[in-house]
């Protein structure tokens, strides 16, 4: 922000706030394109393309890893080569990516304290509550009262790790598969993993009836 | 002083949200165009943190997620030379003529 603005919009009504960073925005994408920095129609294939991508890019990652124990190898070793084999070509722009898998003995959680770090390239934007202080503030010290809000009661035998994401780096927790779901298909094996267990916040939820007794 | 964006560890006993808003036309114009320029190499992730992360304490509290988003981001292009404030309130005020 330029000084001029910084003095009058400290503490601005939301209302009057949205719409004036909304018309910065605006008025920055309009002289970018008139200067030839980038062209509208640049903004509107990324706006489809980030739109396109969800969870259940990241979610038939891991049905695969789930259902190919050497394919798992090879993403927890080298994601990006791996990803690539499934047709998932990350753009040399993409952070570099972590596969971390959970165990018995060891839960991943992901946060990203400083801002919003997330593996958009899988699993779309992050959640607005991802972005949240409460979650960048609370994930550190307090993982297990996080994941217990999203449902998940961690035995104390588990030992919790919580990952801060940087700019550089990004985490895709590869979670347990649920007992079970042997007979499982991939693409029925994907439909249980949700987004919100790819950060660790919570395990793959396997609906009554669906895994074998 | 940690800077305002250091809030890992900070005291904070809200409850998660898990709710997610609708966004709104501009907040994904926004994202796509810091995507667009990323691919550029024109903005950094890391550039824009630490434009972000340079914003006034009670500014940087108050935004929402884009705004923030929209203040590095202009930040940046005048830093780099692409863009000057004065251009951006000119071009601010014949948006909003031109809506009227």
């Amino acid at each position: 922000m330029s000084e001029s603005h910084d003095g009058e919009h400290v503490h601005p009504e939301s209302g009057e706030e949205l719409s004036l960073y909304a018309r910065r925005a605006q008025a920055i994408e309009a002289l970018l394109v008139e200067k030839g920095v980038c062209s509208t129609g640049e903004v509107d294939r990324m706006m489809n393309m980030v739109e396109s991508r969800s969870p259940s890019d990241g979610a038939k990652v891991v049905a695969h890893a789930w259902s190919d124990p050497e394919f798992k190898a090879r993403l927890l070793a080298d994601p990006r080569s791996a990803l690539t084999e499934i047709g998932y070509s990350l753009p040399d722009t993409t952070p570099h990516l972590a596969v971390v898998e959970n165990t018995e003995q060891v839960h991943h959680m992901v946060v990203c304290t400083l801002c919003s770090c997330y593996p958009r390239a899988l699993l779309g934007r992050p959640p607005d509550w991802y972005k949240s202080f409460a979650y960048r503030s609370r994930a550190v010290v307090d993982p297990r009262g996080v994941m217990r809000e999203f449902g998940l009661e961690l035995a104390d035998s588990v030992e919790v790790q919580v990952l801060d994401s940087t700019a550089d780096l990004r985490y895709l927790v590869l979670p347990r598969r649920p007992t079970g779901t042997e007979n499982l298909s991939e693409a029925e094996l994907a439909k249980l993993v949700s987004r919100d267990c790819m950060i660790g916040v919570t395990d793959p939820h396997v609906p009554e009836g669906v895994a074998a007794s | 002083m940690p800077k305002p964006h250091d809030m890992g560890g900070e005291p904070n006993d809200e409850p998660i949200d898990q709710s997610d808003h609708q966004k709104m036309d501009w907040e994904m114009r926004a994202d796509a165009l810091h995507q667009v320029l990323g691919q550029k190499g024109i903005r950094r992730t890391d550039e824009m943190r630490r434009a972000m992360e340079s914003l006034d304490p009670d500014l940087y509290r108050s935004l929402s997620y884009y705004e923030r988003w929209t203040a590095a981001l202009e930040l940046l292009m005048v830093e780099k030379g692409f863009l000057t404030s004065d251009e951006i309130d000119r071009k601010v005020t014949q948006l909003n003529q031109g809506a009227n």
